[in-house]
């Protein structure tokens, strides 16, 4: 009965626009769109701590390029897009800023837990120094993060891993350009010199060897989330 | 409560179908989630107690494709069952009808271990029932407990941050994870039970589809049934209930109605 049923069912799922194959279109892609706003209602700002810091070597490390990405020379972070000042800044010129060290529980999209402590600006701060506004020239409001690393795929040239996220998340006040885990200098596995860190998000919108940050009008999807994950990817 | 009423009504029928592909889709897309890291437990401090870890699940129990198909499935289709579980309880309350369903202890306790010594044939009497025996009842219930715990526990694992505390109910994140594995386990072993019990007893399917023949007059099944005894054996008879010394209200309420009886005279 239940075999039956399930083989009458594919072809049928299909029509109704349950195809998993594109999970951005048709029923699945409507369900993604309303628990996108299930995710942001759900959304808060309260802060959270979580218990011990998981040994260093059981921290998985994912990159998309096929070695370990290394901080390129003269490396600086740009912040661009509607700002009334864009900035470019060293590792130094970051570490003057206010920072916030907190210890909390990743998630993984796979669904692995770890527990490590990150150091490094609140996005807020960054926000606040390059004046982002909340409506560009053109009148749209600015409602989207991208992140941009130089964690560059094989056969890709000047694009690397990136991700958009909605401007909430961005400006919780835990969401940070870490510099350090653990209370060591971050190292290239987990993401050096700078890595996005924030416990409201899964671990593929956390972008690592971060290269820009972009105040959007636009949401620009993601490397992950092009492919199908979910945009939002909150937790 | 006076209608004729169906054995099983239009709502709960439709409820329990659409539970069929619901749960085969959230159940087959669950393991092909789980496909991607089939351990419980945070990452250094692996729950090794938990069975089946590293399972490689064959093709055909999986649903979705890959990890992010497999979600889409799992987020959409959990809706469907979140609704469909809420209108199924909702039907139940209004209509009374859990009292006929759900296991009671008081009344059904005892009837259900008879019952289980029946079905294994230690005893050969088979205890009284109406609509379900006692346990069926606790089957039926448990079932509908673990899909309450897999929608709870699911939800800690969507949102162990947001919804912190309903993650910090079943021990964080990774604990809401194995409580939704070893529902799943339980209710796939429900879900054995409950096909075979339908094979063996098949006069009575047609009555999940068509409903059945209307029954008349009030349920005959008051929520204290008494239970049949275990053993053969006659008991003596139970003395009878202690009587309750009335309120003060109701003597009052008595003696203003004999007065009144008394005036009327």
């Amino acid at each position: 009965m239940r075999r039956r049923d399930l083989i009458r069912l594919a072809p049928g799922l299909g029509l109704l626009g349950c195809d998993s194959k594109k999970p951005k279109e048709g029923m699945l892609g409507r369900m993604e769109r309303l628990n996108k706003h299930v995710e942001s209602f759900l959304l808060s700002d309260k802060e959270l701590e979580a218990g011990a810091i998981t040994p260093a070597m059981a921290f998985p490390s994912y990159h998309v390029a096929a070695q370990t990405p290394m901080t390129p020379d003269g490396w600086k972070l740009i912040v661009s897009g509607a700002v009334k000042q864009p900035l470019a800044l060293t590792l130094d010129d970051l570490m003057k800023l206010p920072s916030k060290t907190f210890r909390i529980e990743h998630h993984c999209v796979e669904g692995w837990s770890a527990i490590a402590e990150w150091t490094g600006v609140p996005l807020y701060e960054i926000a606040k120094l390059a004046g982002v506004q909340e409506v560009t020239p053109a009148g749209k409001s600015v409602q989207y993060v991208e992140f941009r690393s130089f964690d560059i795929p094989r056969g890709w040239t000047n694009r690397g891993y990136w991700s958009s996220w909605d401007r909430a998340s961005a400006f919780h006040p835990q969401t940070l350009l870490a510099y350090g885990m653990n209370g060591k200098p971050l190292t290239p596995a987990y993401g050096a010199p700078l890595k996005v860190y924030s416990p409201v998000k899964l671990g593929y919108k956390n972008v690592k060897y971060l290269s820009e940050v972009n105040f959007l009008d636009t949401e620009t999807g993601g490397y992950w989330e092009n492919s199908g994950y979910e945009w939002f990817g909150g937790v | 409560m006076g209608k004729a009423k169906r054995p099983q009504p239009l709502l709960i029928r439709l409820t329990h179908w659409v539970n069929v592909p619901a749960l085969a889709i959230m159940a087959m897309s669950g393991l092909q989630i789980l496909r991607a890291y089939p351990f419980f437990g945070p990452q250094g401090a692996q729950y090794t107690w938990v069975p089946l870890q590293a399972w490689e699940s064959p093709d055909w129990m999986r649903a979705g494709g890959w990890l992010g198909g497999a979600r889409h499935l799992h987020f959409a289709v959990g809706w469907l069952l979140v609704i469909n579980g809420l209108i199924y309880l909702g039907y139940l309350i209004y209509s009374r009808e859990w009292r006929r369903r759900f296991f009671w202890p008081p009344r059904d306790a005892k009837p259900a271990l008879a019952q289980f010594l029946y079905y294994i044939r230690v005893s050969k009497d088979e205890p009284p029932k109406n609509l379900y025996n006692s346990l069926q009842r606790s089957a039926y219930t448990a079932a509908v407990v673990l899909g309450v715990l897999e929608v709870l526990s699911g939800f800690a694992i969507w949102k162990p941050v947001q919804l912190h505390w309903l993650a910090v109910m079943f021990g964080g994140y990774d604990g809401a994870r194995v409580v939704h594995f070893l529902a799943l386990l339980a209710l796939i072993g429900f879900l054995i039970t409950h096909i075979i019990m339908v094979i063996v007893h098949y006069k009575q399917f047609p009555e999940m589809v068509t409903g059945g023949k209307p029954e008349h007059a009030a349920e005959p099944v008051p929520v204290p049934v008494p239970a049949a005894p275990v053993v053969a054996e006659p008991k003596p008879p139970e003395p009878p209930p202690e009587p309750v010394p009335p309120t003060e209200p109701y003597l009052e309420a008595l003696s203003k109605d004999i007065i009144k009886k008394h005036e009327d005279k």
